[in-house]
C-alpha cells in the first residue's frame, strides 16, 4: 500500500464486570454493565486518540443502541470532534469493521468497534463471547505501524445470523461453518503475504465467530513468532480490533502482523509496525485490563441484558431526556464542558451565564474538560432511586482545577467508596427512557 | 436586610387541620373541605366574608379552580402557589401580604397536599423537560439530605457513632412528641433500637430517618391585627416572614461544605430582624422546623442559631430540643410524625404554633409561651428555599 496512511495509534477498552461460575461459565466471561453500550464502550477506547488530526469518524457494531439515528455522533460528541469531521456507522459484523479500515485508509480517520454480545442463558454465545471495544487511529505523518495490505473473499453462508427484533442470535454447526471458510482464510492469508513478499508473517491473529476456526487459528496461518485469537472470546465487531490491539501491545519494532477476520467470507490486513510502537503504546493494555475486573452475579447480569425482570424500587421511571435541550447542552452533556469565568475564574459545571462567584453576567468562555479527574467531596448510597441496577451510589466531586459537581458512580462499589477518593470521567449511559438513551458522564475510580 | 417586615401588621384568627396519614379514603377536594371548614368555624367567620384565598400545593392540582371548584366559591381571587417543600409556608406568606397591603380585610391561607393516590414511595417531582443530566433528577431526597451526615461528623470530628445516636434521638423524640397528638400520621413511641436497626434508605438514613409520606390539609384565617379581638381573645400576631432562594451555589461550589443551609442563616436573619430577636435561644418559646430527615434537622439548630457551630449534635443528646428542654423543637411531632404532604406542612408547623401560643395543646402544651418559630425548607443541600416565620401571642 502507498496511500502514505498508516497507523498512527490504537485503543482497547474491557468493561470490568466479569461473569464467574454462578452463570455456569469457566472463566471469566467479560460483560459491559448495564449503563454501557457499543457506544459509550467505543468512546472508551478512544481515550487519548482523538486529541490529534481525525479527518474522519468510522463506528462499526452488531448491537447498535439506536437505528434511525447516527451512533457515531454521539462518539463524535463525546470525543469532542470538529462538527467538519464525517462519522457514520457501520452496522452488521466484524466485516463492517474492516469496511471501517478501508474507509480510513482513503484520508485517514478514526476506527471504532464494540459490541455488547449478548447469548440465551446458557448458550455458547454467553459463555465464549466477550463484550468490549477497540479502536485504530490511521493517519498520515509517523506510523506505528505501516500498512502492506488488505484482501477480503466474501462468501454467501449461513453460519450464523440474528433476528433484528431480538438480542440473541443463531448458528449453524460449527463444523460446517469452519468448512466453509478454512480455505478463505488461507486464501486471504497468501494473497497479502504474497502481495507483500513475505513467506510467513511474525504474528498472525484469527478471529471468527465460528469456534471451529478460531480453535484451530494457528494451524490454520502460523505466525512465525506468534498466533492467537481474540482475546476476550467472540466480540463481534470489535472481535478483530481488540486481538490486533493484544499483539500491538507486545509487538517488537519491524514485525509483520496479520489480522485475519472469518465472518461471511475472510477480511484481512497486513501491518509492519515500526521504531514508534514501543512509545506509542496504549496505556489500557488488553491483558492488564483482562487480568482486572470483579465477578457480578449471574442474575444481576441477565437483569442487565433483560433476560429477567426484576422488581424495582415504588419510585416513577425517568422522565426521557429532550431533544431541544440536549442539543443546547451538547457541550455539557456530550463534552462535559463547563464554563469559566472571566473576570474571577471559577469553573462552573455545567456552564452558566451568571457566575456563581463574582456574579458578573456573560462574562463566560467554554472550559474544556478533557482529562478532568478529582476527588470525593462526599457520597451516599441512594437505596430508593430508580436504577436498572439499584443502589445508586452518587458523589460530589471536586475537580482539580476547580469546579464541582454531584455525578453517578459507573461500576460502583458502595461499601468502598469515602472521601477523598480519586475519581476520573466515563462515558456512560445513565438509564433508557421512551427508546432515548440518557447518554452523560459518571465518575469512575480510576 | 433588605425586608421591611410587616411586624403586627396582620394576626391569625383561625386555623383549621386535618388528621395527617394515609387518607385513602379522602380526596384532594375532601381534604380541602376539612381544613377550610374547621377554620372558617374557628375564626368564626362565614365562607361568603373570606375575601381572598391563597392555595398551597406542589402537585395536588394547578390554579386556584383546585380550591374553588371543590368548595364552590363563587368568584373570588384564588391564587395557587408553590416554592418545593415551603408551599404551605409561601400560601401563608402572600396572604398576609395580600391583608397587610389593604387589599383585603380576611384572606384565607390554605395549603393541601394529597401524596397517597401516586401509589410511589417518597416525593415525586414534575420536572420540565430537560436534557436529562441534573443529579436531582435521579438523586433522591434521603440521599441528598444524607450527604449532611458524613460532613457533619468530617468537618467537626464527631465519631459516627455519636452522630448516629443524634440522629436517631431526633427521629425518638419527634415521634415521642407525636405520641401525644391526635392529628399526627404516626402516634407511637418508637424504640431507638428500632430506629437504629430500622432498613437503610440512603447512606445511613434508615426508615425512621425520615419523614413520612401522607395526605393532609390545613388553613390559616388572617385579619388585620387592629381587627383581630374583633374575631377571638387569642388571636396570633404575625411578627416575622422570612423567605431565601438559594443561588444554588454549593452543588458547583467546592468551598461549600454540605454542614449548613446558608438559606436558613439567610431567612432566619431576616425573620429575627423584622420581630426585633436578638437572642432566639431566650427570646423563642418553641420551634417548628423541617425535620424531612433527621441530618437536617441537627443542621437546622445551628443555622437557625439554637446552638453553636458543630455543637448541635451534643445538644440533640442532651436533650435541649425535648419537650421539655431549653427549646422545644417539633413539639407536634414534627414532619417525622404527621409525614409531609407538601402543600399542607407550613401551615400545619404554624397550626402547632397557634394551639401552643393559645394554651390549647393539651398534653403537649408548654407552659406560657409567646413567641413561635416556624421553619420550613424545600430543595436540598447546595440548593433550596427556606422560610422562616415568628408569630407571638402579644402585639407589640
Amino acid at each position: 500500500m502507498s496511500t502514505g496512511i498508516g497507523i498512527l495509534g490504537y485503543g482497547a477498552y474491557l468493561p470490568s464486570y466479569r461473569l464467574g461460575s454462578d452463570s455456569g461459565v469457566r472463566g471469566r466471561r467479560v460483560v459491559a454493565s448495564f449503563d454501557e453500550d457499543a457506544t459509550t464502550m467505543a468512546v472508551e477506547a478512544a481515550l487519548g486518540l482523538a486529541d490529534g488530526d481525525v479527518r474522519s469518524l468510522w463506528w462499526a457494531s452488531s448491537t447498535p443502541p439506536y437505528l434511525d439515528k447516527t451512533n457515531a455522533a454521539a462518539a463524535h460528541a463525546a470525543l469532542r470532534l470538529p462538527a467538519t469531521v464525517p462519522a457514520a456507522d457501520l452496522i452488521g459484523t466484524a466485516r463492517s469493521t474492516f469496511a471501517a479500515i478501508r474507509a480510513a485508509l482513503g484520508d485517514g480517520g478514526l476506527v471504532l468497534a464494540a459490541d455488547v454480545r449478548v447469548g440465551k442463558p446458557g448458550s455458547l454465545d454467553e459463555k465464549a463471547g466477550g463484550d468490549g471495544a477497540a479502536a485504530l487511529l490511521l493517519g498520515e505523518g509517523d506510523a506505528i505501524a505501516d500498512v502492506l495490505g488488505v484482501a477480503s473473499e466474501t462468501v454467501e453462508v449461513l453460519d450464523r445470523w440474528r433476528d433484528p427484533q431480538r438480542t440473541t442470535g443463531e448458528q449453524w454447526e460449527e463444523r460446517f461453518g469452519f468448512e466453509q471458510y478454512a480455505d478463505r482464510v488461507r486464501a486471504v492469508a497468501a494473497r497479502l503475504l504474497d502481495g507483500a513478499g513475505l513467506t510467513e508473517a511474525d504474528h498472525v491473529v484469527v478471529t471468527s465467530g465460528n469456534a471451529g476456526i478460531t480453535k484451530r487459528a494457528g494451524v490454520l496461518v502460523k505466525g512465525a513468532l506468534s498466533s492467537t485469537s481474540s482475546p476476550i472470546g467472540f466480540s463481534g465487531a470489535a472481535d478483530p480490533l481488540l486481538a490486533l490491539a493484544a499483539v500491538l501491545d507486545v509487538a517488537g519494532p519491524g514485525e509483520s502482523v496479520l489480522v485475519l477476520s472469518a465472518v461471511d467470507g475472510c477480511d484481512g490486513l497486513l501491518l509492519r509496525t515500526t521504531d514508534l510502537l514501543a512509545t506509542r503504546r496504549s496505556v489500557r493494555p488488553v491483558a492488564s485490563q483482562l487480568d482486572g475486573g470483579r465477578a457480578v452475579p449471574y442474575p444481576t447480569y441477565l437483569s442487565w441484558r433483560g433476560l429477567l425482570e426484576r422488581e424495582l424500587p415504588r419510585r416513577p421511571e425517568p422522565d426521557r431526556p429532550a431533544g431541544p435541550p440536549s442539543s443546547r447542552a451538547g457541550a455539557w452533556k456530550f463534552g462535559f464542558a463547563g464554563s469559566r469565568c472571566t473576570e474571577c475564574g471559577f469553573l462552573h459545571l455545567p456552564p452558566l451565564r451568571v457566575c456563581r462567584a463574582c456574579s458578573a453576567v456573560d462574562a463566560m468562555e467554554p472550559a474544556s474538560a478533557a482529562d478532568l479527574h478529582g476527588t470525593v467531596a462526599t457520597f451516599t448510597v441512594d437505596r430508593l432511586a430508580h436504577s436498572p441496577s439499584p443502589p445508586v451510589v452518587d458523589v460530589v466531586v471536586d475537580f482539580a482545577g476547580g469546579g464541582r459537581t454531584t455525578l453517578e458512580v459507573a461500576d460502583a462499589d458502595a461499601d468502598a467508596m469515602a472521601v477523598g477518593a480519586e475519581v476520573g470521567l466515563a462515558f456512560r449511559r445513565l438509564f433508557t427512557a421512551g427508546a432515548v438513551h440518557n447518554y452523560f458522564w459518571k465518575a469512575v475510580v480510576r | 436586610m433588605a425586608s421591611n417586615g410587616i411586624k403586627d401588621a396582620v394576626a391569625i384568627v383561625g386555623m383549621g387541620c386535618t388528621r395527617f396519614g394515609e387518607r385513602w379514603e379522602s380526596s384532594t377536594d375532601d381534604l380541602l373541605l376539612d381544613a377550610v371548614g374547621e377554620c372558617l368555624t374557628s375564626a368564626g367567620v362565614a365562607r361568603d366574608d373570606v375575601d381572598a384565598y391563597w392555595l398551597g400545593t406542589l402537585g395536588s392540582g394547578q390554579s386556584g379552580l383546585t380550591l374553588s371548584r371543590p368548595l364552590g366559591i363563587d368568584h373570588k381571587p384564588v391564587t395557587r402557589v408553590e416554592n418545593y417543600c415551603a408551599t404551605g409556608s409561601e400560601s401563608f406568606r402572600n396572604a398576609c401580604y395580600a391583608v397587610a397591603s389593604g387589599a383585603y380585610d380576611r384572606v384565607m391561607a390554605v395549603g393541601v397536599e394529597k401524596l397517597k393516590d401516586s401509589g410511589f414511595s417518597g416525593l415525586l417531582r414534575a420536572d420540565p423537560p430537560s436534557d436529562g443530566t441534573a443529579a436531582e433528577l435521579s438523586l433522591t431526597a434521603p440521599a441528598a439530605f444524607s450527604l449532611l451526615d458524613p460532613a457533619y461528623t468530617a468537618k467537626y470530628g464527631v465519631d459516627p457513632v455519636a452522630m448516629r445516636e443524634a440522629m436517631t434521638h431526633v427521629a425518638w423524640k419527634n415521634h415521642v412528641n407525636g405520641a401525644r397528638n391526635p392529628k399526627a400520621q404516626f402516634r407511637k413511641e418508637v424504640l431507638r433500637e428500632a430506629i437504629e436497626g430500622a432498613p437503610k434508605v440512603a447512606g445511613r438514613l434508615g426508615i425512621f430517618d425520615c419523614s413520612g409520606v401522607s395526605d393532609g390539609a390545613a388553613a390559616a384565617m388572617i385579619v388585620r391585627a387592629e381587627d383581630a379581638y374583633d374575631y377571638t381573645d387569642r388571636p396570633v400576631f404575625v411578627k416575622a416572614l422570612a423567605l431565601a432562594a438559594g443561588p444554588m451555589r454549593g452543588g458547583l461550589d467546592p468551598a461549600y461544605d454540605f454542614t449548613t443551609f446558608p438559606e436558613v442563616v439567610h431567612s432566619a436573619a431576616d425573620a429575627y430582624a423584622q420581630a426585633g430577636i436578638t437572642d432566639p435561644r431566650s427570646e423563642l418559646s418553641l420551634a417548628e422546623v423541617h425535620d424531612c430527615f433527621t441530618p437536617t434537622e441537627i443542621v437546622l439548630m445551628e443555622d437557625l442559631g439554637f446552638a453553636d457551630r458543630g455543637q448541635a449534635w451534643k445538644d440533640v443528646l442532651g436533650g435541649d430540643f425535648d419537650l421539655d428542654g431549653r427549646m422545644p423543637v417539633n413539639v407536634d411531632g414534627g414532619l417525622k410524625s404527621f409525614g409531609h404532604p407538601v402543600g399542607a406542612s407550613g401551615l400545619r408547623m404554624l397550626y402547632e404554633a397557634w394551639l401552643q401560643l393559645r394554651g390549647e395543646a393539651g398534653s403537649r402544651q408548654l407552659a406560657d409561651p409567646r413567641l413561635a418559630l416556624t421553619h420550613n425548607l424545600g430543595g436540598r443541600p447546595g440548593g433550596c428555599v427556606s422560610f422562616v416565620s415568628v408569630v407571638g401571642n402579644q402585639r407589640g
